[in-house]
């Protein structure tokens, strides 16, 4: 855990003082992602260099685990928290093998203890040993080395990491594609990591937790979905976007929204028994239809069932598009405008039925958090209107 | 596609001519004249190596650390203007430079040692220390950041990439310090110069040529013994030759 309290760093410049970050109180619970978001020049670097004194503070106190970290030797400090910069930072003289395991060999581990890490390391980053190892910085490509710099950070296993902008340099593509290995990492992980970012979908994606600064302040600090359905002033709001409410698509999967369990018909089953099932459901439109391995293989449209005789197997249309659990609704939406469908049966891993999921379902989903709020509710379904 | 051609040619056309200078040469004597200097040459070449190797490994010696300090932050405010005083040093021929050293420590091996560790302490000191203020600051945030101290910093990362330049520098300091060394029998510090400076007083050309020749190969010799140095020294990442 992390706590900062009353951080405060003022710059003596030649045009006066700046106060870069102004009494700056927060805490990251263990094992969270702690996002600092904001505008460039805002104060998020510094807030972050505090913490590992890299810019020592004017005033105030950065506590990890409830030890008062001013206390500390400043390179013992250094060397229990992983670092991970903007600029990747690798160091150019070394191979990949010496970059990893420069904190291990500061902590004096042994050779084969250290060197058995950073093979260990490389598989985690997704990158071969045997490839890798003995390479220089400059002989990889920009996402190569910002893995690189996120092992270094990890190798001697610190409870706290610092990341600052750590995936701005690579292109959008390869950008996303280590994000998400770094969320997997983290699973496992669980490291209290604080994240400086200027990209709201990457905090959104990323935190456990965001933080917007504006010069210097912290203006707000909520769960990603309490920061998009009710930023707490304009400024936040601006920051946020237009599209906040798809934004927060993205932060819920399909489990936590879809109906069930499911009704459904097999192909066995007769026509009547289809319309009798819809319209016990209350279904208007149509009943999925499944097979022996319970997983869905199509629909049967209520307007066949009430003019056609004969059995469902007879008389279906081919599934128009199939939700799984995990999925998060920004994929789900995205299938249905694709599809012009106003629903979907949901799988689970196996691919069996498991529930159905609408865009009422979803619409009321979202609409739950801002009826919670009577002031936000209001301008909220203006916007939609 | 012309130039390795043109290469190869002018490789062929140095090897007739040096063939043809050295049938000539043998036609008329001249070896053989050489070759009666032999002992001398021996000797005084023994000399010179010893006072560029003394002088040259003085003056490393003295010029990185020098370097190094003021390339500190520490020292960051008097650090520019030592370079300028370092910088107008320079200017001063390297003649006067031997010449004051001896009217400081009279004359023999040490004022010429002296004289000659001055003349080739800049361009490494200079060299040292734009090679360490020219290291990324990002690399040295990263080294601090994950907690080296400051000693470490300097060893491990700072030295290292600044390395390729600071041995620039150093072969620079040496062909300077080749280049003087046969001013030294000036002032009586021995060396090559003594059969140079005696050959044209006598107006010996030979003998002259005995102490320029070997003078004029251990320059090469000795650029090419640093830039082999640097070759293998300078680690693979940061060596633009590797
Ligand atoms: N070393 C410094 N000296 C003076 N001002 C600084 C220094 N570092 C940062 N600042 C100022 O502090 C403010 C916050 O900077 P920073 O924390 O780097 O912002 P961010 O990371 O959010 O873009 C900016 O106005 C910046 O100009
Ligand atoms: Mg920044």
């Amino acid at each position: 855990m992390i706590k900062i309290d009353n951080l405060t760093k003022i710059f003596d410049t030649p045009n006066g003082p700046v106060t870069a970050a102004d009494n700056i109180q927060m805490e990251i619970p263990q094992g969270e992602i702690c996002v600092l978001l904001g505008p460039s020049g805002c104060g998020k670097t510094t807030t972050l260099k505090m913490i590992n004194r890299i810019i020592p503070p004017t005033s105030g106190r950065v506590f990890i685990n409830g030890e008062d970290t001013s206390g500390l030797d400043t390179v013992d400090l250094r060397r229990n928290i992983g670092y991970v910069i903007q600029q990747i930072g690798l160091f150019p003289n070394m191979t990949i093998e010496e970059n990893i395991t420069a904190v291990p060999r500061l902590l004096g581990w042994d050779v084969n203890r250290y060197k058995a890490r950073a093979t260990e390391l490389l598989e985690m980053v997704a990158l071969d040993p045997a490839v890798f190892l003995k390479r220089y910085p400059k002989e990889l490509s920009g996402g190569q080395q910002q893995r690189i710099g996120v092992a270094r950070a990890l190798a001697a296993d610190p409870p706290v990491m610092l990341m600052d902008e750590p995936f701005g340099a690579i292109d959008p593509i390869n950008r996303e594609v280590i994000q998400d290995e770094f969320l997997k990492m983290q699973q496992e992980l669980k490291k209290t990591i604080m994240f400086v970012s200027h990209d709201i979908d990457e905090a959104v994606k990323m935190a456990n937790r965001i933080a917007i600064f504006r010069d210097g302040r912290l203006v707000q600090y909520d769960t990603p979905d309490d920061l998009l359905a009710h930023p707490k002033d304009s400024f936040v709001e601006s920051f946020v976007g237009d599209d906040r409410a798809l934004k927060r698509l993205r932060l819920v999967n399909v489990a936590q929204v879809m109906e069930s369990p499911a009704p459904c018909v097999t192909p066995q089953d007769s026509l009547e028994t289809a319309l009798q099932q819809m319209e016990e459901h209350g279904y208007s439109h149509a009943i999925t239809l499944v097979n022996q391995q319970q997983q869905p293989i199509g629909f049967v449209s209520k307007q066949v069932a009430q003019t056609t005789k004969g059995y469902c197997g007879e008389h279906y249309v081919g599934l128009k598009g199939l939700a799984n659990i995990n999925d998060d609704l920004r994929k789900i939406a995205s299938l249905m405008f694709t599809h012009d469908s106003t629903w979907m049966p949901c799988v689970d891993d196996s691919g069996r039925l498991v529930g159905h999921i609408s865009q009422r379902g979803i619409t009321h989903y979202l609409g739950a958090t801002y009826r919670r709020d009577g002031r936000q509710a209001a301008p909220y379904n203006l916007k939609l209107a | 596609m012309l130039r390795p051609a043109l290469k190869r040619a002018s490789y062929i056309l140095a090897l007739i001519l040096m063939f043809l200078i050295g049938a000539e040469l043998q036609s008329n004597g001249f070896i053989e004249e050489m070759l009666g200097y032999q002992e001398d040459v021996v000797y005084l070449t023994g000399q010179h190596i010893e006072l560029v190797a003394i002088s040259g490994g003085i003056a490393i010696l003295i010029a990185i650390p020098l370097g190094v300090l003021l390339s500190r932050p520490g020292l960051a405010h008097i650090a520019e203007t030592a370079m300028q005083g370092l910088n107008i040093g320079t200017t001063i021929p390297t003649l006067a430079i031997l010449a004051l050293s001896m009217s400081l420590l009279g004359i023999g091996t040490l004022p010429a040692v002296f004289g000659l560790c001055v003349a080739s302490l800049l361009p490494i000191v200079r060299n040292t220390y734009t090679g360490l203020l020219e290291v990324p600051a990002h690399l040295r945030e990263a080294a601090a950041g994950i907690g080296m101290t400051a000693r470490q910093m300097l060893l491990q990362v700072e030295i290292p990439n600044a390395l390729f330049v600071m041995f620039a520098g150093i072969r620079t300091a040496l062909a300077i310090n080749v280049g003087t060394v046969p001013l030294a029998f000036l002032i009586g510090g021995g060396g090559l110069g003594e059969l140079i400076f005696t050959g044209i007083d006598l107006d010996e050309p030979v003998m002259m040529l005995a102490g320029a020749i070997p003078t004029a190969l251990l320059a090469i010799v000795v650029d090419l013994l640093i830039a082999m140095l640097a070759f293998l020294i300078v680690p693979k990442g940061v060596n633009p030759l590797r």
